[in-house]
């Protein structure tokens, strides 16, 4: 139990610590969480429908204290492609499984992943080995209802040389009024040369809900990741999310949405480090804010010592819905090489008035015109989730979180 | 009967300055007048204040359309009473598209009518909206495109009579819809107005070059001077106006003030 020992060891975060400035988890009841199953709400149906046309690709569905389920996927295996879940991995796969864990994050960056890493029971491994392409789409939910609980999941993903898949892994929980959960988590994602992948994960926790996750990406030579991020849900998130472009050409792109609302807190940390030669980068993050909602968006590009030819750049919108919301955006540039391009910027503003009385000039009521303006901002970022049922949820989660602030107005 | 768009003795203040000093007009459903009057005489400010524009106020007057004074209206509830503006300057929306914009527009107009109302089918509204495009010669990517974003001006003109023509209003105002046009817009433009126009359709048509006006043909015209309109008259009016300018206009006006 060496992660274990490591929780025992590091210190709790504290907002003395740079990456916690912003985000407070003094609040959180650590003490009352005990480890175990999920209470028994069944899984919110919408989230079990196919991500494209009628059926699935592979679905897999976790619920801590219960088997998981699948659905479709038989042909994978025919392909030695492996998804599937954390224990079935150990028991079935661990040669595989042994080689690639813990090569992106490890178990003492802090007693988060200590946490995650010496608990987690529920995760999904992805395995896609050289060379295959894996046509269909690879869907995993984690859905962890209940309060007072701890839980802790943990995603890996492999895609070796030249292989590509594409993987959406959603996060959810009703909401538990009045009461308390955490969920940490671990994500790692490792590509190999010419490797593709695109990573969707969609963030929809109860908000009761204290969501940690660190994840980290190393990207081999000429590999590309898409890796898309939705955060809906939580009370509070601090996600960790680092890009690291290990070989040279490769290549990723970060695409983030947020819409905070009540009194919901989310953070995210992003880190774009080019590490080698020719490597390309490119993040925007939009984010919109009801109520007394709040964002971070922390981002830095680091360039290594002759990592030349690099391309960086980060972005961060952010719409601020209530004059009571607030969003910090603070991005970052660390230049240790000559000859690169690194940009960035970062924005927050208000709903303008001219595009609303256009749209209302055309018969749509004010809530209806502020929606669409809404739904415009987050657009560029919705166009990259390549599943129309994914992008009409999250579609939904706006308008739900629109109409509960003008409810409460 | 035929509804009409009535305004009496309008008087319009923009942050407190009077732009509009009285504005009295008459536009009837089948009737297409033009409103002439060179730059800055408050012409675009009565079209938003006719819209409902959040910026003008309306300190003296009334604006009547189906037996209702408009004024105190939210531009939707307007444009769903069957007014139109087409504007001088349209807004870019970024994200939207214009043909989920002008699908949403019609569905509010539907569900305004009949709450339970589904929304129009799509097939129904590719439909709808391809017949629409074709008079007015526009390729159908354009639909795909984010309303008003990176369009030409010629395009946004086309995109807006695009608009009038899907709604369907009864009166409708069209904002110096000619400017940026070259001529072979201009000419698609104006025939899809007069498509259009007919027992149906009260037009309003606010420019200040009669160039348009050799494609749609007022049976009014009004010009306005510092924010009133000071001369109506039938289309010779235009032609004199395009023959001498606006200056006999000033003289004249000059004059009835001077009296006043
Ligand atoms: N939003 C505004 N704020 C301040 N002044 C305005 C505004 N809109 C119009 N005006 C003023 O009102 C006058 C009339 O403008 P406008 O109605 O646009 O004229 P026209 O359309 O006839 O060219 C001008 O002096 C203009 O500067
Ligand atoms: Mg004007």
């Amino acid at each position: 139990m060496r992660a274990w020992e490591a929780f025992e060891r590091l210190p709790f975060p504290s907002t003395t610590d740079e990456a916690w400035r912003r985000t407070d988890l003094r609040p959180m009841p650590r003490h009352s969480f005990a480890l175990g199953a999920a209470s028994s709400p069944e899984v919110e149906s919408a989230l079990l429908r196919p991500l494209a046309g009628e059926a699935h690709g592979a679905l897999l569905c976790l619920t801590p204290g219960l088997e998981p389920r699948r659905e479709g996927g038989k042909d994978l295996a025919r392909r030695d492609v492996i998804f599937t879940d954390w224990a079935s991995a150990v028991r079935d796969h661990a040669p595989q499984l042994e080689r690639a864990l813990g090569q992106a994050v490890a178990d003492d960056e802090d007693s988060f992943t200590a946490l995650a890493a010496a608990l987690a029971v529920d995760g999904v491994v992805v395995y896609v080995p050289a060379g295959v392409h894996v046509a269909q789409p690879l869907h995993s939910v984690f859905w962890a209802p209940g309060a007072d609980r701890a839980f802790f999941s943990r995603v890996l993903v492999v895609v070796e040389d030249g292989a590509s898949v594409t993987f959406v892994h959603e996060t959810a929980s009703p909401s538990e009024p009045g009461g308390h959960a955490l969920h940490a988590g671990i994500v790692e994602l490792v590509l190999g040369a010419g490797a593709h992948l695109t990573f969707v994960e969609l963030q929809t926790w109860g908000d009761h809900v204290w969501n940690v996750t660190h994840e980290r990406a190393i990207i081999g030579r000429d590999g590309r990741l898409d890796w898309i991020f939705g955060a809906v849900g939580s009370r509070l998130t601090k996600t960790f999310s680092e890009l690291n472009l290990a070989g040279q050409g490769a290549e990723g792109r970060m695409s983030g949405f947020y819409f905070a609302g009540g009194t919901q807190h989310l953070d995210h940390d992003t880190q774009q480090n080019h590490l080698a030669p020719h490597t390309t980068s490119d993040l925007l993050f939009k984010g919109a804010l009801v109520g007394r909602g709040r964002s971070v968006w922390q981002g830095m590009i680091y360039v290594a010592p002759g990592a030349q030819k690099a391309d960086g750049y980060q972005a961060n919108r952010n719409l601020m819905l209530s004059p009571h919301a607030r969003a910090d955006s603070i991005p970052g540039l660390e230049i240790l090489a000559d000859d690169v391009r690194c940009t960035h910027g970062a924005t927050v503003g208000q709903l303008e008035e001219e595009p609303i009385y256009y749209l209302m000039s055309r018969g749509l009521p004010r809530p209806e015109a502020e929606r669409l303006v809404v739904d415009g901002f987050f657009a560029p970022i919705m166009d990259r989730i390549p599943f129309d049922g994914v992008r009409a949820r999250f579609g939904r989660m706006v308008d739900d979180k629109l109409t509960a602030s003008e409810l409460r107005g | 009967m035929a509804s009409a768009l009535e305004i009496r003795d309008l008087h319009v203040s923009v942050q407190g300055k009077p732009i509009l000093r009285g504005v009295n007009l008459t536009v009837r459903q089948g009737e297409v007048h033009a409103l002439m009057g060179p730059n800055g005489t408050g012409k675009s400010t009565l079209a938003n204040t006719l819209m409902g524009h959040p910026n003008f106020e309306v300190t003296h007057g009334q604006i009547l359309f189906k037996g209702q004074d408009l004024v105190g209206l939210e531009p939707d509830e307007r444009s769903r009473l069957g007014l139109f503006l087409a504007f001088q300057y349209p807004v870019a929306i970024p994200g939207v598209s214009l043909a989920n914009f002008l699908r949403a527009a019609l569905n509010a107009r539907r569900r305004a009518a009949d709450p339970e109302d589904k929304g129009m089918p799509i097939p129904e509204f590719r439909k709808l909206l391809k017949q629409k495009m074709d008079v007015l010669q526009m390729p159908y990517e354009f639909a795909g495109r984010y309303l008003n974003e990176g369009f030409s001006g010629g395009e946004k003109k086309r995109a807006e009579i695009l608009q009038l023509a899907t709604l369907e209003p009864e009166i409708a105002v069209l904002d110096e819809t000619d400017s940026g046009l070259d001529i072979d817009a201009l000419r698609i433009v104006a025939s899809g107005v007069n498509d259009l126009a007919g027992p149906e359709l009260g037009v309003l048509v606010i420019t200040h070059y009669q160039r348009i006006l050799n494609y749609i043909k007022p049976r009014f015209v009004h010009v306005m001077l510092g924010g009133r309109v000071v001369e109506s008259g039938g289309p010779e009016l235009a032609e004199h106006l395009e023959e001498h300018g606006y200056d006999w206009i000033r003289e004249k006006a000059g004059e009835a003030a001077a009296e006043a």
